[in-house]
């Protein structure tokens, strides 16, 4: 468990992949509806957050997760990145 | 033609390009791309400083290849000068024809690299949509909301050359009222390089890569490398009377045909090449002798050169001796997909300001090359019919016949 994530830095990795600008990923933003992810954006989305992380995220996983604030917790429970 | 624009290494504006044509500007310098240290070749005419966000949300052009940035730019640029928008008319009278190539190679570089060092999972769900060749004409549609037929075309160095006479014919047979037509290329990269470089087609004269590019001169080695891209809007001479539109050229005509010889090399004969030039000209109504000047396609290759030049005398006979030839890829490099877009481009301007571009680095013409290839410097001359040649990898050709908006040649009557 590795709790010294900074949020910032993923709302700087959402932001570059998904073309918002970084304070649009806010924790209750969904990635379809708020931030215009498609389905070609996640698997993008999923393939950075897993370098950046050292996790794996299955496509189910990030599909069942409604909004940023969910794929965060997430990361704070498994992320093995050393911040 | 009531529009045109351009992404090229001499210019990313009309005025730019126009400029470094008349004053002999070669966009031609070290790859800044990639590094070239084991590459025997290490010079191209790149796109330098483009900044694609000027034209495009940041997330279409994260999500689209960099030939297809350079379209949809160029495309812009045209409907803005043409001042025709898709959206403001019927949108499935307006067509898009995007020629290619090649298509994305840097995107299937990156990918490939991705697979072998990282896995499956690290393919771009993009990759596919950023480098297939077809994609620059879909982008364009998306944005512009031209909603016409739409493709593109793939004949190697002769693909916009194509895509030019197949979007003026898809007008003239009443498939669409105006067509964005042209080429987009972005092919300076590792693997494309290294390529052409095991070809042995490109120059290797890196000490001085302003004067690598020299068509029809004995110190010529080879071609060099271009990027960019170039669009022009092409429309029914009625409709754009009726807008009161500028008209800059008329393409009056349009031949093509096969050398079917070999993959590489054309007919030595040039007998391919002649063939498209006498169709094209058939088909305009117009005679050889009505012809003031031709861009060639003059790569700065031994071959290709000769065969030619040989062409251009058997189609012109004796009028061959007093006809002005030009390459201007002396100056911006071979644009490959892009290269007729931008010569035909070159050509409507020529004879839009009556000032032919030169052949720069000419300095001592191969004796098998002698005709008047305007060597060094422009020449100012007012000519009202001019044709465009491009030949591509496979044996393919295409010309163009381009006359003058102000020309003061007779319509010819078609059959």
């Amino acid at each position: 468990m590795t709790s010294n994530l900074k949020f910032s830095e993923l709302q700087e990795l959402a932001a570059e992949i998904l073309g918002v600008e970084p304070d649009q990923v806010g924790l209750e933003k969904s990635f379809a509806r708020d931030l215009a992810a498609d389905s070609l954006d996640l698997v993008e989305l999923i393939a950075a957050v897993e370098d950046k992380y050292d996790v794996e995220l299955p496509e189910d996983t990030l599909e069942a997760m409604h909004n940023v604030g969910d794929l965060w917790e997430f990361l704070q429970a498994n992320a093995r990145q050393e911040a | 033609m009531t529009g045109m624009g351009f992404i090229t290494p001499i210019g990313k504006d009309l005025e730019t390009v126009w400029t470094s044509l008349v004053e002999g500007v070669s966009g031609v310098g070290l790859i800044t791309h990639f590094d070239t240290t084991a590459y025997p070749t290490k010079i191209a005419a790149e796109v330098h400083d483009f900044d694609p966000e000027m034209w495009m949300d940041r997330k279409t052009a994260r999500h689209i290849g960099r030939y297809c940035q350079f379209a949809l730019a160029a495309s812009l640029q045209a409907l803005d000068q043409s001042g025709l928008d898709p959206r403001s008319m019927d949108p499935d009278d307006v067509g898009v024809i995007v020629s290619s190539g090649i298509g994305g190679m840097e995107e299937i570089e990156r990918n490939h690299t991705a697979l072998l060092e990282r896995g499956v999972r690290r393919i771009s769900p993009f990759m596919v949509p950023m480098m297939i060749a077809d994609m620059a004409a879909g982008i364009v549609s998306m944005q512009t909301g031209a909603r016409g037929i739409n493709f593109a075309i793939v004949s190697a160095c002769a693909s916009s050359g194509h895509g030019i006479g197949e979007a003026a014919e898809i007008i003239r047979r009443g498939d669409a009222v105006a067509m964005l037509a042209g080429g987009a290329e972005a092919t300076i990269t590792p693997l494309t390089m290294g390529a052409f470089c095991q070809i042995k087609a490109t120059s290797e004269r890196n000490d001085e890569p302003q004067a690598a590019c020299r068509p029809w001169d004995l110190g010529r080695d080879g071609f060099i490398m271009g990027e960019g891209a170039v669009m022009m809007v092409l429309e029914r001479m009625d409709h754009a009377e009726a807008r009161g539109a500028r008209v800059w050229g008329e393409i009056a005509g349009y031949g093509a045909s096969s050398d079917g010889y070999h993959f590489t090399a054309p007919n030595p004969e040039g007998e391919g090449a002649a063939r498209a030039m006498r169709k094209a000209l058939a088909k305009s109504g117009y005679s050889p002798d009505q012809v003031g000047y031709v861009n060639a396609h003059g790569t700065s290759t031994k071959l290709g050169d000769i065969a030619e030049t040989k062409a251009i005398k058997s189609v012109f006979g004796a009028h061959a001796a007093q006809l002005p030839v030009s390459s201007t890829k002396s100056m911006h490099g071979h644009l490959l997909g892009a290269a007729g877009a931008l010569e035909a481009a070159a050509t409507i301007l020529a004879l839009d300001r009556g000032v032919l571009p030169p052949t720069i680095n000419l300095d001592s013409p191969d004796p098998e090359c002698d005709l008047d290839y305007i060597p060094l410097r422009a020449r100012p001359k007012k000519v009202d019919l001019a044709i465009s040649n491009s030949f591509g990898f496979g044996g393919h050709n295409a010309t163009l016949v381009i006359r003058a908006a102000e020309s003061t040649l007779e319509v010819p009557v078609l059959q």
